[in-house]
């Protein structure tokens, strides 16, 4: 890429950072350059982020409809999933997926519970409810 | 404690970055693109097994850890490295180094560090960065992601350095604790050009080096052949690996600038003129990956037809311009 092909998409997940490119001088001599985005870039985040988002949304609607404890919605909501909460607690995927469930949640130990507390970094309180609004 | 006078600088590329600025305050001026190199980080694998958030993992780069390891076992560095059961005393263990007056790079997820945007927040566990300094309960911070240094609570320190789970970092600390007077970077450059070369064409599996590249060529292709209705799923993996090269700090291009940037620094010290030849040919191989995330997004965005023929033919001219370009790196260097 050449010094002045660089993109400068202003991308809003940069939050007006700026990132390093290497790039190719008028000389041919490598440099580095800085780039406010690129459009291409800011489509994958975008995409992987929406992906959370209906993870999270379609887990408030489980809660609501009483299928599923606000766990599950705090799971998705922290950006993880089933396999990377049972990594980040120590249980094994099959515990996770019955503790997100409303009736073995309401019974979850408090030890047990504490660990989820830590792996999600919210208290005991914000896990057994929802926020009124996602954020 | 002392103040640390730490030159920060943003660079592309976490780990090379903060074991440039590393060695850089011990003495030894080196740039992130000869520590990448030197490194012989550069690799493409694409691994099926090995879920990332559903994802296959889809690497271009060594895994975390192997740079600076690699890096400083070519320069006859000798580094510490420090893990800790407790985080309290891994955070002492950080603060005693500090009043030492060392700086210390440390390994940390991303989702935790309380300084990045919330859109960058993944739960990447081996994110590298420096401390050079703390006031009470606020630590000065040199995060080569970013353009000026940063800084973060104990607590949210605490917290991103000690996660569980995949690539956990267990508070990791490291810092040079002897280098050599005498470095014979020439034989370095050679040596990890050597491996580079050996890994990328050579290595007998078809899911890494060139064919590890065609190997996903395939998979795509295979994806628009099949009768299976799995868009959703196909499109996220065609996200997946294009996040991999371009959004995750690589310099561009899944690092390949990052490592024609190295060539080019590297014909310059060994005086060989075909090194900067290739280096060249490598930003082509560079521009032509950019090419393949921008039909990716296009595809992605409905802008053009999702064409997953388009995408594979793209991945195999990238795999046969990279394979030119190493065959005739290992002629270069023979001489």
């Amino acid at each position: 890429m050449k010094q002045d092909e660089v993109p400068q998409d202003q991308s809003a997940a940069f939050e007006g950072q700026k990132k390093p490119l290497y790039v190719i001088d008028e000389d041919g001599e490598y440099t580095v350059a800085l780039s406010s985005g690129w459009e291409a870039e800011e489509v994958v985040l975008d995409q992987a982020i929406a992906q959370f988002e209906t993870l999270y949304e379609d887990a408030r609607r489980r809660v609501e409809q009483g299928l599923s404890a606000p766990l599950e919605y705090h799971m998705y909501h922290q950006r993880m999933d089933i396999s990377v909460l049972a990594q980040s607690t120590g249980f094994f995927k099959w515990q996770v997926k019955r503790h997100i469930k409303p009736e073995p949640f309401s019974r979850l130990a408090d030890n047990k519970l504490a660990r989820y507390q830590e792996a999600l970094g919210l208290s005991a309180t914000e896990l057994r409810s929802m926020p009124k609004e996602d954020s | 404690m002392p103040e640390i006078d730490f030159d920060h600088r943003q660079t592309a590329h976490c780990e090379s970055g903060a074991m440039s600025a590393l060695l850089r305050h011990n003495g030894l001026d080196i740039s992130e693109p000869m520590v990448f190199g030197i490194a012989n980080a550069l690799t493409f694998a694409y691994i099926p097994l090995v879920k990332i958030s559903g994802m296959p993992m889809i690497a271009y780069r060594m895994p975390p850890g192997r740079l600076i390891k690699g890096a400083a076992s070519r320069l006859g560095i000798t580094m510490q490295f420090e893990r800790f059961r407790d985080s309290k005393q891994g955070m002492q263990a950080l603060n005693d180094h500090l009043d030492q007056g060392r700086p210390v790079g440390m390994q940390a997820s991303v989702y935790w560090l309380p300084y990045f945007p919330k859109d960058m927040r993944f739960h990447f566990n081996a994110h590298n960065l420096v401390a050079y300094g703390y006031e009470g309960e606020n630590y000065l911070l040199s995060d080569p992601t970013f353009e000026t240094p940063v800084q973060s609570s104990y607590q949210a320190l605490e917290k991103a350095r000690f996660v569980k789970g995949m690539l956990a970092p267990k508070g990791l600390i490291y810092y040079p604790k002897e280098i050599p007077a005498q470095r014979n970077l020439p034989r370095a450059i050679h040596k990890a050009i050597n491996s580079s070369v050996n890994m990328m064409l050579r290595t007998p599996l078809p899911v890494i080096g060139v064919r590890g590249i065609r190997c996903v060529a395939g998979k795509f292709r295979a994806m628009g052949n099949s009768h299976e209705k799995k868009e959703g799923y196909n499109k996220l993996v065609i996200g997946h690996m294009v996040r991999m090269q371009e959004e995750i700090g690589t310099g561009g291009a899944g690092f390949r600038f990052l490592y024609a940037s190295f060539l080019q620094e590297s014909a310059a010290l060994m005086d060989n003129n075909k090194l900067d030849e290739i280096s060249k040919q490598f930003t082509d191989t560079g521009d032509e990956w950019r090419r393949f995330a921008l039909f990716s997004a296009k595809m992605l965005k409905g802008r053009i037809e999702l064409d997953y023929d388009k995408l594979a033919d793209q991945l195999l001219l990238v795999a046969d311009m990279e394979g030119e370009c190493y065959r005739q790196l290992r002629q270069a260097i023979r001489q």
